[in-house]
């Protein structure tokens, strides 16, 4: 026999308020409702409930709230309950324990100890109802092209042409109306309406998604200007038309969920349009190894990054997108130096469609100290303007993402908020393909309760918000222009640091002076 | 300008001038009706006499509607003879009436089978109108014993409207069944089970053969299928009439004393005007889907018209208020140039008894596709093959108009849809249609 | 002119719109207090399971087969909404009969009712900001959880 964990949840029912209109019945995944004829009540199941609140939200008396149990073992400060519960599961199943969506743990978060300066007299704030705000950006290489051989790795590119004038001429650039990206979500892991969600919004708002690792559906073509194609280790639906569809392409060396390890769609997911836009066969296990098989060096990620300019006519930015390790900073100059125009860090809180739990939970760094050290290196080794930096792993507002700007990025990639918009309530069931409000799953019954038009909408609103906020921020420092925000360290203070973190970050304590 | 002259005042008549002012908001409409009132839903009289409606609540279209359409009236006037040469109408009182289109909505009179002994009944009418009501409004009271020849839907429409007012209602019918020319037998079976559950007498396949003026021969001799407590009741009871009760001897001796005859049995259209014109009239008048007689410029729609049953192909009297509707309201389109000729007709009855819903549509000859017979309902569908040709539902009719629909446009049925009307077995892009449309999909 | 359309696509087969439907209808408020413990009679109607399921509810046809076969005139457009005159009304159900889409059903009391749009339910009511009715959300409308059912406003062709 198995042993037994006590349910996490308990759904509590307002039987006065129950109308038996059996909503959540037909709305739960997990057939945690049901029912009961004979005694005309609601009955639950409490076992089976993952608290994605949507019977909560869609019950039309509000009859219904999910609580965490207060079923307790003996209070033991060393052992959790989660943490017995879990070693409980794998004595039951022998397996690796899998978890979705970022590290839920209580590490440290460094953007809640860095607090935003603001002008007081001896300079002007800024109205940005009154005045002009510059939120647009470009990212890719600011320095003038290189040549394009792949194997010159040491020339210097000349600055001007022979009869003295300045070379003009920019490397390929991403254009976004602020520095603000979804980041990277296969078709596959999220459903045809949530990518279809993302597209229009990021289109509507001039930004720009990512395809993930799944390849791009047909239907998204049309919204190739404001699409970021992935090519990753599986090589997922990569052809030609795809590479060229997009603003820019991007290798995806690793991911903040789950650093140092691959990605693996079962075959009963891997089916009809999600097998025909990743080109795989039809039920066959898509699996992502964990490194690219011809990349173990700079070298080798520079004949990557150079076979796709060459691919794409020259004519699209190259993403080199890592997680945030331990040595980020040392491979960060690599990639610098490999070619590529952007390097996108993951930090340790990014989300995962599925990743072993231990991985998710322990791996990786913050991406606060990964995007200060490497801004810092790479402005060390003068070559910042190389490359542009867009980092992720937990943008979780605005003031997390003007906190980015400040330490250095110059655009912040979102998925989780991105798909919060979308509904998700952060239940961390993605890997059970049974989500509740159509976004990680492919069962057609559920991917239809994602109305892309309410999803698109609500996209749109959330980062025309954080928009509004970013204006309303940087008028208050003074500022007019997301240019002028980025790497401005001095528009930062720590709070409740040591004197390492606050070197790290390259920050000042707050009370310090300039 | 044109000058559209409609004779009669009710749901063809009313059709007809929603269907003129469709397109033609200008010309001028004369409306001659023989009865005296604004126009009123005609199967009405017998929710009246119930107390389900009222004189105000009768009313077909609102106070206003004659002005707001433009109409002038003239009610109480009967036409006594149509010139299609000329282009006029006759009235009783002599004088003449252009017009440049009319519409003959003369409806139907009753049909009267004489018995002996029927001249000398004080007490009598039909049921067909709001004076036929007031009439037995003001005659029959708790104390009345009517006797209904007849078990048509008039016939028991009146019986159920007068059941409570009344001391006891008896009804007589010629036919097997009752509702001969609306159920099955069955069916009919069903629904006079109902009605004599609530208390109303039946004798079926029987018929009056003479009317009395005089009590039975003794109380014993009042013999009520259903009990013998009632006929006490009715032998005993204080006439209102006490010099003046009668009694109709039915062709197999029975006698039934009675107060209040009411003759309902069958209607004969009222063709004379057209036909006197030189129209062409077999049973009813004669009319093509824009519902034009043979004459120039004129025009008939409701019960005095005859119509082709889209469920079996055969030219019939429907006299039904939808379809009188529907007629009328072709004749105005054509008549104001912008035909919408009505094909779709079928018999269609929606009925009910002390609660009991009948709704039935189409023909029912060919074979049964479907019969589902419980204690709490009744239905059964006609057809061949995957065509529906006519169905009854008796106490689960939701839905309905589905299969009405099915029978107005041929659409092929389904045994799905048989068991549950709905849009679900209709293709994606039929329902689509349907449900994306402006303006529904007519 | 107000039309409703109903997106097959996007319904859920959740039936919430039948409980706001027949919510509406009993007077708006709390919705336990009109509906606990009773059999619900809403004026829209879901068919189908989860995996194909939309709404239906009154078109407001051009040419209302019910207005034209009701035997009491208690049937009228009024701006464009098929109404029902309850008071007229005797409950034949020749309007159920003729409907071609199954969309009028009886209340308790025996006479028909059919979607009005909401626009006789006070409480779903659009104000402006004085508080003046601008006009009213069907219920369906409003609570669908995912736009399944929408209104639109169409030019009146005359």
């Amino acid at each position: 026999m198995d042993l037994y964990v006590y349910p996490e949840f308990e759904v509590v029912r307002n039987e006065k308020k129950c109308i038996c209109c059996q909503a959540c019945s037909r709305q739960c995944a997990n057939l945690v409702h049901s029912y009961d004829e004979a005694t005309d009540c609601m009955e639950a199941d409490d076992s089976k409930c993952v608290n994605c609140h949507r019977c909560v939200t869609l019950c039309p008396t509000k009859a219904l709230k999910i609580v965490k149990s207060d079923h307790t073992f003996r209070p033991n400060a060393n052992w959790s309950q989660a943490t017995i519960n879990e070693l409980y599961l794998q004595a039951n199943s022998g397996g690796v324990l899998l978890s979705s969506m970022g590290n839920p743990q209580p590490h440290p978060s460094y953007f809640d100890r860095l607090l935003l300066n603001a002008s007081q007299v001896t300079n002007p704030s800024i109205d940005p109802l009154r005045e002009p705000m510059e939120t647009k950006v470009f990212l890719g290489r600011k320095t003038p092209v290189p040549p394009l051989e792949a194997n010159n790795t040491t020339a210097v590119p000349e600055p001007y042409n022979p009869d003295g004038t300045l070379k003009t001429e920019m490397s390929p650039q991403i254009e976004l109306s602020m520095p603000l990206m979804f980041s990277a979500m296969s078709y596959g892991s999220i459903s045809y309406n949530a990518h279809a969600s993302l597209a229009r919004a990021a289109t509507q708002l001039g930004i720009c998604y990512n395809t993930g690792e799944g390849g791009l559906h047909k239907d998204f073509y049309q919204y190739g200007p404001n699409t970021i194609v992935q090519v990753a280790s599986g090589r997922f639906g990569i052809h030609a038309d795809y590479l060229d569809a997009g603003a820019a392409v991007e290798i995806k060396m690793g991911q903040g969920a789950k650093p140092g390890i691959g990605g693996h769609l079962p075959g009963k997911k891997n089916v009809g349009q999600v097998a025909q836009t990743r080109m795989t066969p039809e039920g066959s296990d898509a699996i992502s190894p964990a490194p690219h098989h011809d990349i173990y060096s700079i070298e080798d990620l520079r004949q990557l990054v150079y076979s796709l300019k060459e691919a794409t006519g020259n004519r699209k930015p190259i993403i080199v997108k890592i997680a945030a390790v331990h040595n980020v900073a040392a491979i960060a100059s690599g990639i610098a130096r490999s070619g590529a125009d952007i390097i996108a860090i993951d930090g340790f809180r990014g989300g995962t469609g599925a990743a072993p739990t231990r991985i998710r939970d322990n791996v990786g760094i913050p991406i606060e100290l990964a995007l200060a050290c490497v801004d810092a290196r790479l402005r060390d080794e003068g070559i910042r303007d190389d490359v542009s930096l867009v980092v992720g792993g937990s943008i979780r507002s605005s003031a997390d993402w003007i906190k980015a700007i400040a330490l250095g990025a110059d655009a912040c990639y979102i998925a989780t908020g991105a798909l919060m918009a979308l509904g998700c309530h952060l239940c961390r069931s993605c890997h059970t393909a049974l989500c509740n409000w159509g976004i990680a799953t492919q069962r057609p019954d559920l991917v239809k309760r994602l109305n892309p038009e309410i999803g698109t909408q609500h996209l749109v609103n959330l980062v025309h918000a954080w928009q509004h906020e970013l204006k309303e921020v940087m008028g208050g420092m003074g500022i007019n222009s997301v240019e002028a925000l980025r790497g401005n360290r001095l528009m930062l203070r720590a709070v409740g640091m040591t004197k390492e973190e606050m070197n790290m970050l390259g920050v000042k304590m707050a009370g310090e002076s300039a | 300008m044109s000058k559209y002259v409609i004779i009669g005042n009710s749901s063809a008549a009313i059709g007809c001038i929603e269907g003129i002012r469709k397109t033609d908001t200008e010309g001028s409409i004369t409306l001659i009706a023989s009865e005296p009132h604004h126009c009123y839903g005609r199967p009405l009289i017998s929710y009246y006499l119930e107390g389900k409606t009222d004189a105000e609540h009768m009313k077909y279209r609102p106070d206003s509607f004659y002005a707001d359409n433009g109409v002038e009236t003239m009610l109480g006037e009967n036409v006594t003879g149509i010139d299609p040469i000329t282009k006029t109408v006759t009235l009783q009182n002599g004088n003449s009436l252009r017009y440049d289109k009319l519409l003959v909505a003369t409806g139907s009179s009753p049909r009267v089978f004489p018995a002996p002994g029927m001249d000398s009944v004080e007490h009598k009418t039909s049921f067909m109108t709001l004076n036929d009501m007031k009439y037995l409004e003001k005659h029959a009271d708790q104390r009345s014993r009517i006797l209904i020849v007849g078990a048509g839907l008039i016939g028991l429409k009146c019986a159920e409207g007068l059941k409570n007012r009344v001391l006891s209602v008896t009804v007589v019918e010629f036919m097997k069944q009752i509702l001969p020319s609306a159920l099955t037998p069955k069916a009919a079976a069903r629904v006079q089970a109902q009605m004599e559950a609530n208390g109303i007498h039946f004798y079926i396949n029987n018929a009056v053969g003479e009317y009395k003026k005089a009590p039975p021969a003794s109380a014993d001799s009042v013999t009520l299928r259903d009990g013998s407590e009632v006929s006490a009741l009715l032998a005993n009871a204080e006439s209102k009439y006490p010099d003046n009760t009668y009694t109709a001897v039915l062709k197999d001796g029975t006698e039934i004393p009675f107060d209040i005859l009411v003759l309902a049995t069958g209607v004969t259209p009222n063709t004379a005007l057209v036909k006197d014109a030189g129209g062409t009239v077999n049973r009813g008048i004669v009319v093509d889907a824009d519902s034009r007689t043979s004459l120039p410029d004129i025009y008939a729609a409701g019960d005095c018209t005859e119509s082709v049953d889209v469920t079996t192909g055969e030219t019939k009297i429907m006299a039904l208020l939808p379809n009188a509707y529907h007629q009328g309201e072709a004749a105005g389109r054509h008549m104001a140039g912008a035909a919408a000729p009505f094909e779709e007709a079928l018999p269609l009855n929606a009925v009910g008894f002390f609660g009991m819903h009948i709704l039935s549509a189409g023909s029912y000859t060919q074979d049964i596709l479907l019969e589902e017979d419980t204690n709490e309902y009744y239905r059964v569908f006609y057809g061949e093959g995957d065509k529906l040709t006519g169905f009854i539902l008796i106490d689960k009719y939701a839905r309905a108009g589905i299969y009405t629909d099915i029978l107005r446009h041929g659409t092929p049925i389904t045994e799905a849809l048989l068991k549950e009307p709905g849009l679900l077995p209709f293709s994606r892009e039929c329902r689509d249609e349907i449900l994306t449309q402006k303006g529904g999909k007519n | 002119m107000k039309k409703i359309y109903v997106r097959e696509d996007w319904c859920l087969g959740c039936h919430l719109c039948e409980y706001y439907c027949a919510n509406a209808n009993l007077g708006g408020g709390d919705m336990w207090k009109n509906l606990k413990g009773k059999a619900i009679r809403p004026r829209i109607r879901v068919e189908g399971d989860n995996n194909v399921s939309f709404a239906v509810q009154c078109r407001h046809c051009d040419e209302p087969h019910c207005l034209k076969g009701c035997i009491a005139g208690a049937i009228s457009i009024i701006e464009g909404v098929v109404s029902i005159d309850q008071n007229k009304c005797v409950g034949c159900c020749t309007c159920v009969l003729t409907c071609p889409y199954g969309c009028i059903v009886p209340t308790e009391t025996g006479v028909m009712s059919k979607c009005e749009l909401c626009v006789n339910n006070a409480g779903q009511a659009k104000k402006d900001k004085e508080g003046g009715i601008v006009g009213f959300i069907p219920a369906c409308v409003q609570n669908c959880p995912n736009n399944a059912i929408v209104v639109e406003e169409t030019e009146v062709t005359a």
